[in-house]
């Protein structure tokens, strides 16, 4: 039975797709511009948008053809400004990796420290929830100009906006050990460094790990918008590039790429939550 | 070569009626065109000859009888002459070789972008990245933070930024500009019966950057159209690449820009070419090249080649034979990322108009890159009338402090181009003449403006 609705899920999902792919194939097909004809050699000045009354917006089929010519080079480097998207996405990654690396290891022992006194929960609290909605965008300006670097300064974007959510889970997790285990410690005269590794840690893992998979979230919806500021390198410059081209082809491609590697970061990161879930 | 009389010739007089002693008087020297490389060589040859024979009569004498080319020859095998060559036509050693060059692709930045894929700097020993920056604060915010050693900016920034306008002072430098002409005023299809901007009241105009020609042009006209650009109308600051997007989604109803992005509007039959620019003000500065005045004083032999680069580029640039391969080249993803027939309608001058015509118009853009200090007396003065700038400011001083305008007629010189004799010149823009002597009362002379 289980199997069987699985099967039907997926049937589902592709006809959904099927679906949406020919409404889009339909809704971008050439309109006959009923206008007088053009001056043959003004015509050859013009884009094919505003001679043949071809719709801007590609279909399915050009956005597969350019798909297929990105991912059959993905790591060509002709210069400075035009590499592959292999290499854009390497770059991206990286980013994500040293900013993201960075709030782990300050956001954890941090709300660790946050959970365990009321106190400090309570004095801190208003400056997380003052600074947790703040965009990415608008810390650019201010790292540009303190840090002096934009390569530095993407990643301080990233650490900034992905921090709070793991601080806070952490700081959620640790307060909410029960007192029942606390207290079972407590009398077994278990010390402070062992009772938060052995009973308050492995309590708290799966409200940490859900922090963490929030972060990476949106640790990677910052870093396009990031690199878009920034220029350079990165898939966040491809869309950019491509915008400044008003290929629209492309800006699909790239939705399409960061969407498949968001879904990876965060599949691995289900997986980590799925490992350090306990039964109770 | 018959342009340049060898300097070997023992035929040659040395005192001459003109300064380079080739020609018979000061006239024919400045009407001779010149060559770059031939001329070098020459030069070098001429000043080991005079070193080696002090005296003019056994000079005569030795070229007399073993003849020039067999004088040279024999000179060559003691002594490495085209090794001088070389190291006399780049100038000093660059202090450092690698060097970042930031830009916006447009084509206003055409020199500078070009002279990497056509060796311009290579030529000088450097080994320059073109890197596309997003927008005009990041270029300037990436130049203050030194992560560009120079960089692609319109004129009136390097201004703004050494006044602290809009940033912290610091002391920035014109050394070249980079494109006269080759902007244009776009309005949207749907506007294509409202050719007077009377009729404009309530139009949402969109200009690069607050700190723009584009943005004191297009205020300009419309004031001398009798429209407050504050008040009659909206004029925001959009990032070209966003300008077309902005433009079919209506969310404006035109711009001043720089190009690909009017004949882009164009080629994708959103909107059409009312004017440009040169029509407003034939000749006008747009873009610069621009770089601290740290830079330009603490590696001047790397500052010397990049703009001796930048300068034999933008000569390239500006003759029309080469436009068609210069289009080719900046084209690519790698620099502009436009189709190659939308850069090419824009140098060429050869353009679709979108509203049905074709027009031919070889000076739309073109390339020149002495920077008038008149230029940025006239810039100061806009910046006043528009609020920009509050008080009372030296024009001149600062005006020379910029704009490098003694620079750059030294090293036009070297790269063997005419430079003017003067710094500043006087234009009119739109027919209302400007002296950069009395920048006060021209400014007095507008009715309307702030302050």
């Amino acid at each position: 039975m289980m199997t069987n609705n699985a099967g039907r899920s997926y049937v589902v999902t592709a006809l959904i797709a099927f679906a949406f792919l020919l409404a889009w194939h339909i809704g971008v097909q050439t309109t006959s511009s009923g206008g007088p004809p053009l001056d043959p050699e003004y015509a050859k000045l013009m884009g094919a948008t505003a001679t043949t009354g071809k719709s801007p917006m590609p279909g399915p089929l050009d956005v597969g053809a350019k798909l297929a010519e990105h991912l059959s080079q993905p790591f060509y480097d002709k210069g400075p400004n035009d590499k592959g998207i292999g290499i854009q996405l390497a770059w991206s990654v990286l980013r994500v990796a040293m900013g993201y690396g960075l709030a782990v290891l300050v956001a954890i022992p941090l709300g660790f420290l946050i959970g365990m006194s009321p106190m400090m929960n309570r004095a801190l609290d208003p400056f997380i929830q003052l600074l947790k909605p703040v965009s990415p965008l608008a810390w650019m300006p201010l790292a540009l100009y303190t840090i002096k670097d934009s390569g530095k300064s993407a990643i301080f974007v990233i650490f900034i906006c992905s921090i709070w959510p793991m601080l806070i889970n952490t700081a959620f997790g640790v307060a909410s050990v029960r007192k029942e285990w606390l207290n079972v410690a407590r009398t077994l005269e278990v010390g402070p460094f062992r009772r938060a590794f052995t009973v308050i840690l492995p309590a708290a893992a799966p409200t940490i790990v859900t922090g963490m998979r929030i972060s990476i979230g949106i640790a990677w919806l910052v870093i396009v918008a990031a690199e878009m500021l920034v220029g350079g390198t990165g898939i966040g410059y491809f869309v950019w590039n491509e915008w400044n081209n008003l290929s629209i082809t492309n800006v699909i491609i790239a939705i399409l790429v960061i969407g498949v590697v968001g879904m990876i970061l965060d599949q691995a990161l289900a997986r980590v939550g799925r490992a350090v879930t306990f039964p109770e | 070569m018959s342009i340049f009389r060898d300097a070997s010739d023992y035929r040659l007089r040395l005192r001459s009626g003109c300064s380079c002693g080739a020609h018979e008087s000061q006239a024919a020297h400045d009407a001779a065109p010149v060559s770059g490389d031939n001329q070098i060589r020459r030069v070098v040859e001429g000043a080991i000859l005079r070193a080696m024979f002090p005296q003019d009569e056994a000079r005569r004498n030795f070229l007399r009888t073993v003849g020039a080319s067999t004088a040279m020859a024999a000179i060559s095998s003691i002594f490495p002459i085209a090794a001088a060559t070389e190291v006399f036509a780049q100038g000093a050693k660059p202090e450092r070789t690698d060097i970042k060059v930031g830009f916006i692709p447009i084509t206003c930045a055409t020199p500078i972008i070009m002279a990497a894929p056509m060796g311009f700097y290579s030529k000088h020993g450097l080994n320059v990245s073109v890197d596309k920056a997003a927008g005009w604060a990041v270029i300037r915010d990436k130049t203050i933070n030194k992560e560009y050693d120079a960089a692609h900016m319109l004129s009136p920034m390097p201004l703004a930024i050494s006044l602290g306008i809009g940033s912290n002072p610091v002391p920035y430098t014109i050394p070249a500009i980079e494109n006269i002409n080759g902007q244009a005023i776009t309005l949207a299809m749907k506007h294509k019966d409202k050719r007077d901007p009377k009729q404009w009241k309530g139009f949402k105009l969109a200009v690069p950057f607050d700190y723009s020609m584009h943005n004191y042009l297009l205020r300009y006209y419309l004031a001398e159209n009798g429209i407050d650009p504050d008040a009659d109308i909206q004029i925001r600051s959009v990032p070209p690449p966003e300008m077309v997007a902005n433009l079919r989604a209506e969310n404006i109803d035109g711009f001043l820009a720089p190009d690909p992005v009017n004949q882009r509007a164009v080629f994708d039959g959103v909107g059409f070419i009312h004017l440009l620019s040169k029509e407003l003000w034939d000749g006008h500065p747009c873009c610069a090249f621009a770089a601290s005045r740290e830079f330009v004083t603490q590696t001047p032999n790397t500052y010397a080649a990049l703009l001796r680069a930048i300068i034999e580029a933008t000569a390239y640039a500006s003759k029309a034979e080469n436009r068609k391969q210069i289009a080719e080249a900046i084209a690519p993803a790698n620099y502009l990322n436009q189709p190659v027939t939308v850069v090419e309608q824009v140098l060429t001058g050869t353009y679709a108009d979108g509203l049905g015509g074709v027009k031919r118009m070889p000076d739309r853009v073109d390339f020149d890159p002495f920077p008038w200090e008149s230029f940025a007396v006239w810039i100061l003065t806009q910046m006043k009338r528009w609020g920009q700038l509050k008080g009372d400011i030296d024009y001149q001083a600062v005006a020379k402090q910029v704009f490098l305008a003694t620079d750059a007629t030294r090293l036009m010189k070297e790269a063997g181009l005419t430079p003017p004799t003067t710094t500043t010149k006087t234009f009119s823009i739109m027919g209302k003449p400007f002296d950069a002597s009395k920048p006060d009362d021209y400014l007095k002379s507008f009715a309307i403006k702030r302050g």
